[in-house]
């Protein structure tokens, strides 16, 4: 009996002193760092939707670009919604299939291969290229030959999504369980079968939740369409061929302007590229919410 | 694919060989697609390299090894020294990352080790929003609203820290809105979603009995970062730091806004400056010749940083992600 009343007290409260000081101190810097983030962002999205609201409206989104001195009211930014919309759309084209295709490649036929792993090293790789580059490439490669396009910057924009729609693809991919792959296999279905009608559905919801935050990142690109579309102010509704304009590079131009009425078109482009971001963003969301079977 | 190949009677059933010859002709060319799919990054990063140094060869056989190392870029004077740019995307980046690791590293402790995570999934989406902010809008942001803002307080500061030593050096007149500083701010909140959901996911790989063993023994939370998720997670967190040193080396379009454009080497941070990505994005429309040439060369030099930087990290995230499963 004595033995147990010699046991020490354990004292499970919280440490005093500097100890606790210093851990109140931490978790309050920790709060801080969100706090730092939020006042920037929130900076920003005030700026933009206060300056761009006040010029948006329908007629602002399909109206021609005007000369830098025309004044606020006057003109808009359809050329350039159409050239984002044309050129985004495009690209997407291009860069999801061949994304999900070398996605599959990764996982369902490369496997743990050497050839397999480097590619997926490098297509990690690729997604650090600074975008500027992709712009200068498909300048010296298409552009010097066949002319500023839409396709050139559709090309360019590809170049920055494809490594990202292989690797949201590839995360994608590898969470289909191998007993529905085993499974196909046993009821004799050739393997281009199984990962077409199979493996390819089951991670659907993923594959296009992660495209769509590619197009939404390359939606947003500047630096990519600058050596590649040359952006006019005209309207050019053919894609293929003929100088182009998006809303970025219009952004760009119009930044360093001095005239009031340039810059307020700058903000109204950028509320319309922030809102279209948003709206993929969202969407993805809602596609991975609604559809993805297979989650981290 | 749909054509179902008749296995001829001559061959014996469960072999390797009949397996691999009953595939039919569809199925092999979905992997060819698939195989030439993949090597396509392969592809597209060679023909990068190949074609970009191509373009830049009349800039290096006119200046040679003396004009990259060189500080004097003059278009008018036919002079294209790249070393301005190569010290003000250095400059440019160390600042992003220097202001955005310590906010970074913050965050993913925080949306690891303190908030439960059902509450963690709000503050990701609002830190990842910095990423959706495109570069350009950041820019305009930065060269029309934060920059005049921002310009009195760095001439006040530069007033107080102009006699300071080494402060007055860095910090001290003359000071401009657009400027070195402000550039490598606004980098700073575009990377730090980036090595903010890096870090997180190496920290994540921490084993949870590790922790509940630091706390078992009576340390604070703060004690069982440090002695716990700190030693497991560096090598990881180096990476992550280094992948945002990437970006920060490359992104163009907000650093070309609000950087000052204007071609200097000075230790003066609140000083207008120019870097690699900046000053390709502002001449290149009205380039020619050797000027062009040298544009695309900072390019080419950009790039093979930005390689070098990228690889670099990847390895470390990659070799410290092993070490993790395997302890």
């Amino acid at each position: 009996m004595a033995a147990v009343t010699a046991q020490p007290q354990v004292d499970l409260r919280e440490p005093k002193g500097w100890r606790r000081t210093r851990n109140r101190a931490a978790t309050v810097a920790m709060y801080l760092a969100f706090v730092v983030v939020i006042v920037p962002l929130g900076f920003v999205l005030y700026t933009v939707i206060a300056k761009g609201a006040s010029i948006i409206s329908w007629s602002f989104l399909t109206s021609p670009i005007p000369v830098n001195v025309a004044p606020p009211g006057v003109g808009g930014m359809g050329p350039a919604v159409l050239g984002t919309i044309e050129i985004t759309a495009l690209a997407t084209a291009i860069a999801v299939p061949l994304g999900v295709l070398g996605a599959i490649y990764l996982n369902e036929y490369g496997g743990r291969g050497p050839l397999a792993r480097f590619i997926a090293f490098m297509a990690d790789v690729m997604t650090g290229v600074p975008s500027i580059i992709m712009g200068l490439f498909i300048f010296t490669i298409w552009v010097l030959h066949f002319g500023y396009s839409g396709l050139a910057g559709a090309f360019a924009l590809g170049c920055l999504m494809l490594p990202i729609v292989i690797q949201s693809s590839h995360e994608m991919l590898k969470l289909v369980p191998n007993s529905l792959r085993e499974a196909s296999y046993a009821l004799g279905a050739t393997k281009a079968r199984v990962t077409v009608t199979v493996v390819l559905p089951a991670a659907i919801g993923g594959i296009v939740s992660g495209s769509l935050l590619a197009v939404a990142r390359a939606a947003g690109e500047t630096a990519p369409l600058l050596f590649t579309i040359l952006t006019v102010t005209t309207a050019n509704p053919n894609v293929f061929s003929g100088a182009n304009t998006a809303l970025s590079t219009e952004i760009f131009a119009n930044a360093d302007q001095p005239f009031l009425g340039a810059q307020a078109r700058g903000w109204g482009a950028a509320l319309t590229l922030v809102a279209i971001a948003f709206i993929l963003m969202i969407a993805a969301r809602l596609v991975t919410a609604r559809f993805a079977r297979y989650q981290h | 694919m749909s054509t179902v190949t008749q296995a001829g009677p001559a061959v014996p059933a469960g072999s390797a060989e009949a397996l691999s010859e009953r595939r039919p002709l569809g199925d092999r060319g979905f992997q060819v697609l698939a195989l030439a799919a993949g090597l396509l990054v392969l592809v597209i990063l060679v023909l990068i390299a190949i074609s970009t140094t191509q373009q830049a060869t009349s800039w290096f056989t006119t200046e040679g090894f003396k004009g990259i190392f060189s500080t004097n870029w003059n278009p008018a004077a036919n002079k294209f020294g790249a070393m301005t740019f190569v010290y003000g995307t250095a400059i440019t980046a160390v600042i992003a990352i220097v202001l955005a690791v310590p906010v970074s590293l913050a965050i993913a402790l925080l949306l690891t080790e303190v908030v439960p995570r059902r509450r963690a999934r709000p503050i990701v989406y609002v830190v990842d929003l910095l990423a959706v902010v495109p570069s350009v809008v950041w820019g305009l942001w930065g060269i029309l609203v934060f920059a005049p803002w921002v310009q009195h307080i760095y001439a006040s500061i530069g007033s107080a820290l102009g006699g300071v030593p080494v402060l007055g050096a860095l910090f001290g007149p003359p000071t401009s809105g657009a400027s070195f500083f402000t550039a490598g701010l606004i980098l700073a909140f575009m990377i730090t979603p980036i090595v903010t959901s890096l870090s997180r996911e190496v920290i994540a790989t921490v084993p949870a009995i590790d922790r509940e063993g630091a706390y078992a023994l009576g340390a604070t939370r703060w004690e069982m970062i440090r002695g716990v998720v700190w030693p497991h997670s560096h090598g990881g967190i180096v990476g992550a730091v280094l992948l945002g040193l990437g970006r920060a080396m490359g992104e163009t379009i907000a650093a070309a806004l609000v950087i000052g454009s204007s071609p200097v080497i000075t230790s003066h941070l609140f000083a207008p400056g120019y870097n690699m990505p900046a000053v390709i994005a502002n001449q290149f429309g009205e380039s020619s010749g050797v000027f062009r040439s040298a544009l695309m060369g900072l390019g080419v030099m950009l790039f093979a940083f930005t390689i070098i930087v990228n690889v670099f990290s990847r390895a470390v995230v990659a070799r410290s992600a092993r070490r993790m499963r395997g302890a």
